[in-house]
This record gives C-alpha cells, structure tokens and sequence, in this order.
C-alpha cells in the first residue's frame, strides 16, 4: 500500500474512518443548520449538543465539526492513518485492537489514539442513549444547506453510515488538545428531573394541566427517536376544541396530539406542527432528555416561566 | 398589527397575529432586517416563530419585533415565476364537483390569478400558495395518499401547492408540473420561497 502511494505522488493516504459496524443507529451529525427554517428545513444536528461540542473541544476541533451519534452502542470502524478520537454522551464499554492484534480499553471523554489500522468497538452503553464519536479534522463528508447533519424526518444530509462506508476525515485544525480527559456527569439512570418554561399554548389546556405535567413522572415509550419521544404519564387535558393552525416549533417542546400524551421533540422534529405545546424544555435538559432510555421516566418542574411572560 | 407575543422556550419567541397577510407582512420586514442574534425566522398560517441565540436577550428580540412596523404590501424583491401544469390531476373531477365549477373552469381559476408564496412547511421546499380565486377552496381529501409524486399540483384550504419530492399527502391533486421546485444543489434550493409570486399557466 505504501508503495501505491508513493507512486501517486508520495502523499498519504486520505485520513478516514471505515465502518465495519454501525450498531442500531449511527448518524453523521454536527449542530444542525440554521437559517433555512423559512423554507420549510428543520436544524437536525446533535440530539445531545453539548456532549457532541464536548468532543470537539478535547480534539481542539472547531465546536461544531461533525461527529458520529451512535445510538445503544455497537459501532466498530477501523482507521486509515493515524487518528486522534474521543467519546462523550452515554459511556460505553470501548477497545482499541491495532493492526498487529493487540487490544487495549479506552476511557470515556479521554483523547485516545487510534493508530492506522486499527479497529475501534463499542459496546453497549450502561447508561444514557446516545455516544458521540469525535475524530480530530472532524468528519468530512460533504455539507447539505450548511450542515453535515443528517435529518432522518426530512432525509436530508449524508446517508446512514452502513459496512463499508468510508467516512473522510478533514485537515487536523491548527489548535492541539489542551486536556487528556474531561470530568462529566454520566447520564442520569433514574428518575430525569427536567425544567421546563410554559408555553406557547398553555392557555389551551384546563388550568390544571401544566401542575399534572408536573405532578406524576412520565414514561419513555419504544416509541422515540430522534424526531421526539413519545411519553406516557398524566393524560393533559384540553380547555379547547378546534384546530390551531401550524406554526413553528423547537427542540423540547412538548407537543400535545388530543390523545393528551405529550410528545417531547428532539433534533429532528418538524419545522411546523398543528398541536398545541403546553412547555418547552430549558436548552440544557434538551441534552439530558436526549440521552433517556425507552422505559426511563422523567419529571417535569416549572422554571422561570412567569417572569416576564406577555 | 395586532400581535401577542408568546415565550417559546429560553431561546424563541412566537408572535401571533390575527391574520395570514399580516404575518407575511412581519416575515417580509424580519427576513429584510433580522435583529441582532436572530437565526431563523419561521412565518405559518398565524404566527411567526422568531429563534435567536445567545448573547441576544428574549427582550431585545421581543421589543426588536414589536417596533417592527411592515410595509404595505409585498416587495418586489421576492420575485416572480411561471410554473407550467398539466392539469389532469385525480381530484380534478373531484374538486369540480366541490367547488360547483366545470373542469375546465377549475384551471381557468387555478391560471388566472396569481399566487404568493405565504410559508413553507410540511416538507423541505413545499411552499403554501394564497391569494388565488377563492371559488378553489376545497377540503383535504378524506384520507391522505401513501405515496403523492414530485410535481404534483394539489390544493387545500385556502392553499395551493406543488409536491417538492415524493412523499405522502392529503390535498387534492389536479395537476402536475417539470418545474423543480426543490433542489439542494441550487441556492437557494427551494423555487417557492416566503414572498415569491407564482403564475400557473396550462401547459398542453
């Protein structure tokens, strides 16, 4: 191989990641792409945003390069070059076999070496739902409307990585890692307690939904994905009949079908939705909600809400 | 303008107004002159959802949008475009009976008064059509199609619409069009953009 690449100019070759395995669900993701709203495009990215900046501040990546967000684990990609990588979100048992045969563990949030060659694995994650896998340069395949997310609702951006896909890895940035690992909460495997600020439609509810969303825990349902989490608790009850026409919506916010079970968007979420949203997530439980298992349950608390509501 | 402004979270707000031109008409003077640390401006049928990003403040963007006072009328700026349809759609019938016109007339109305681009939504590039002949107003259809083509030229509500890709859909469908009116590769990638006007004209 060395000589093939002599031959074509005595350049290595392309730095990338080859996938071998990609478990359940493994998508390329970044922070999403802003600005296209108006034309109907959602801003997908990281489900859990802040473990995926995370990692690209241990590589001294810019924050929001693209990463792998690997869904219950299971991953397996070899490297072609040698590679810096690191992984945050949920902490999965991970080896690093090198091409001569020799396996090691690697640790969670550390920046870890992954020599030409060499196969990374991941297991399946004890707690918490989503690992972000962050490659120093970043993963480069190309940019959909500004982004490398891929938005599995509307199709766009990159396909899922499957056997044999080659994901490239971009130029090495100028800044080197500061730090060998960082100090993070794992996620939560109990009871998640999430703020939440009430509104926009919370006056389309009887007076006391918003204290029965707060009352009791909901349940995560097998059915959730990256688009939203359907939950399963205190059914929330409607002051109002008829229709509200569509209008924007946003991660986290809780969107209540009449079945009075709310849905919890994430990332994925349609631009425009036709029922009413009785709270909306603080920014950071946004994160914390993404990386709830199926069966998991959650508690909601009123937060800062009324201050300055109109 | 009447507008209420409703907290959406800690980083958007949604403005909601009595009627659909005078949200088009906040759209057009937001996306004209967006404030400080807004990031998307996101008009539907009533209301304007306005996403912003730290270290703009929810009331510099709440007193930046309420200060807002639009112009009459849309710009000129958006644009114009002539979407050629063959009108032989499968609710065309359909949407004769309902509207009591022949099928013949249903074009007639459907090329004879412009439309404007009012908001997208459903999918990437799907555009919702208004200011048309109010004679088209026909309901959704009782039960949505599994699969609508690409092209496809349908109407709801007060709405027209052309299918940016294939997907499922619900509107009444009487026509269909070559004009792509999604494509990533173009910028922008959607034809029926907020604002842009748009002339349906028979094609045979």
């Amino acid at each position: 191989m060395s000589e093939a690449t002599v031959s074509a100019g005595g350049s290595e070759p392309r730095r990338a990641l080859l996938v071998l395995a990609p478990g359940p669900l493994t998508t390329v993701q970044d922070l999403g792409r802003r600005r296209h709203g108006h034309l109907g495009v959602g801003r997908s990215g990281a489900a859990d945003r802040g473990a995926l900046r995370l990692a690209n501040r241990l590589l001294a990546n810019p924050e929001d390069a693209a990463c792998l967000e690997v869904t219950l684990g299971g991953l397996q990609v070899r490297a072609t070059g040698d590679l810096l990588v690191t992984l945050t979100g949920a902490p999965c048992p991970a080896t690093v076999t090198d091409a001569g045969g020799r396996t090691r563990g690697i640790g969670h949030a550390s920046v870890e070496r992954l020599p030409d060659g060499a196969t990374l694995r991941l297991g399946v994650p004890s707690r918490g739902l989503r690992t972000y896998l962050a490659v120093r340069g970043g993963i480069d395949v190309p940019k959909v409307l500004g982004s490398r997310a891929t938005d599995l609702l509307s199709g766009l951006g990159p396909e899922r990585p499957a056997p044999g896909s080659v994901l490239p890895v971009g130029p090495a940035p100028a800044g080197f890692p500061v730090a060998d690992l960082a100090p993070v909460p794992v996620p939560e495997s109990g009871v998640l307690l999430l703020g939440v600020i009430a509104g926009p439609r919370h006056d389309w509810f009887r007076p006391g939904a918003l204290a029965a969303l707060c009352a009791e825990p909901y349940e995560v349902t097998a059915r959730s994905d990256r688009v939203g989490m359907r939950l399963h608790g205190p059914r929330l009850e409607r002051a109002r009949d008829g229709e509200l026409p569509s209008e924007g919506m946003v991660p986290g916010a809780l969107q209540v079908p009449p079945s009075g079970q709310p849905t919890l968007f994430l990332a994925d979420h349609p631009v425009t939705g036709g029922y009413p949203v009785i709270a909306v997530l603080r920014d950071d439980d946004v994160d914390r909600a993404a990386q709830a298992r199926p069966g998991q349950r959650i508690r909601f608390r009123v937060t800062g809400g009324r201050r300055s509501q109109k | 303008m009447n507008a209420r402004v409703h907290r959406c979270g800690e980083h958007a707000v949604l403005v909601e107004l009595d009627r659909l031109e005078e949200v088009v008409a906040l759209y057009d003077a937001l996306a004209a002159d967006p404030p400080p640390g807004v990031v998307d401006v996101v008009p539907a049928a009533r209301t304007v959802l306005v996403r912003f990003e730290p270290p703009a403040c929810r009331a510099a963007v709440e007193s930046a949008v309420l200060a807002v006072r639009p112009a009459g009328g849309r710009g000129a700026t958006s644009g114009e475009v002539v979407i050629p349809v063959v009108y032989d759609g499968d609710d065309l019938a359909d949407v004769a009976g309902l509207t009591g016109l022949t099928e013949r007339e249903v074009v007639a109305a459907h090329t004879g008064t412009p439309w404007t681009v009012a908001f997208c939504g459903f999918a990437p590039g799907f555009g919702y059509l208004i200011g048309g002949d109010p004679r088209l107003a026909v309901p959704r259809r009782p039960e949505a199609r599994v699969r609508v083509p690409a092209g496809a030229v349908g109407l709801a509500g007060e709405f027209s619409g052309v299918y940016p890709r294939e997907s499922p859909g619900g509107w009444q469908l009487i026509g269909r069009t070559e004009t792509v009116v999604w494509d990533i590769a173009a910028d922008p990638p959607a034809l029926l953009r907020p604002g842009v006007r748009v002339r349906f004209t028979e094609a045979r």
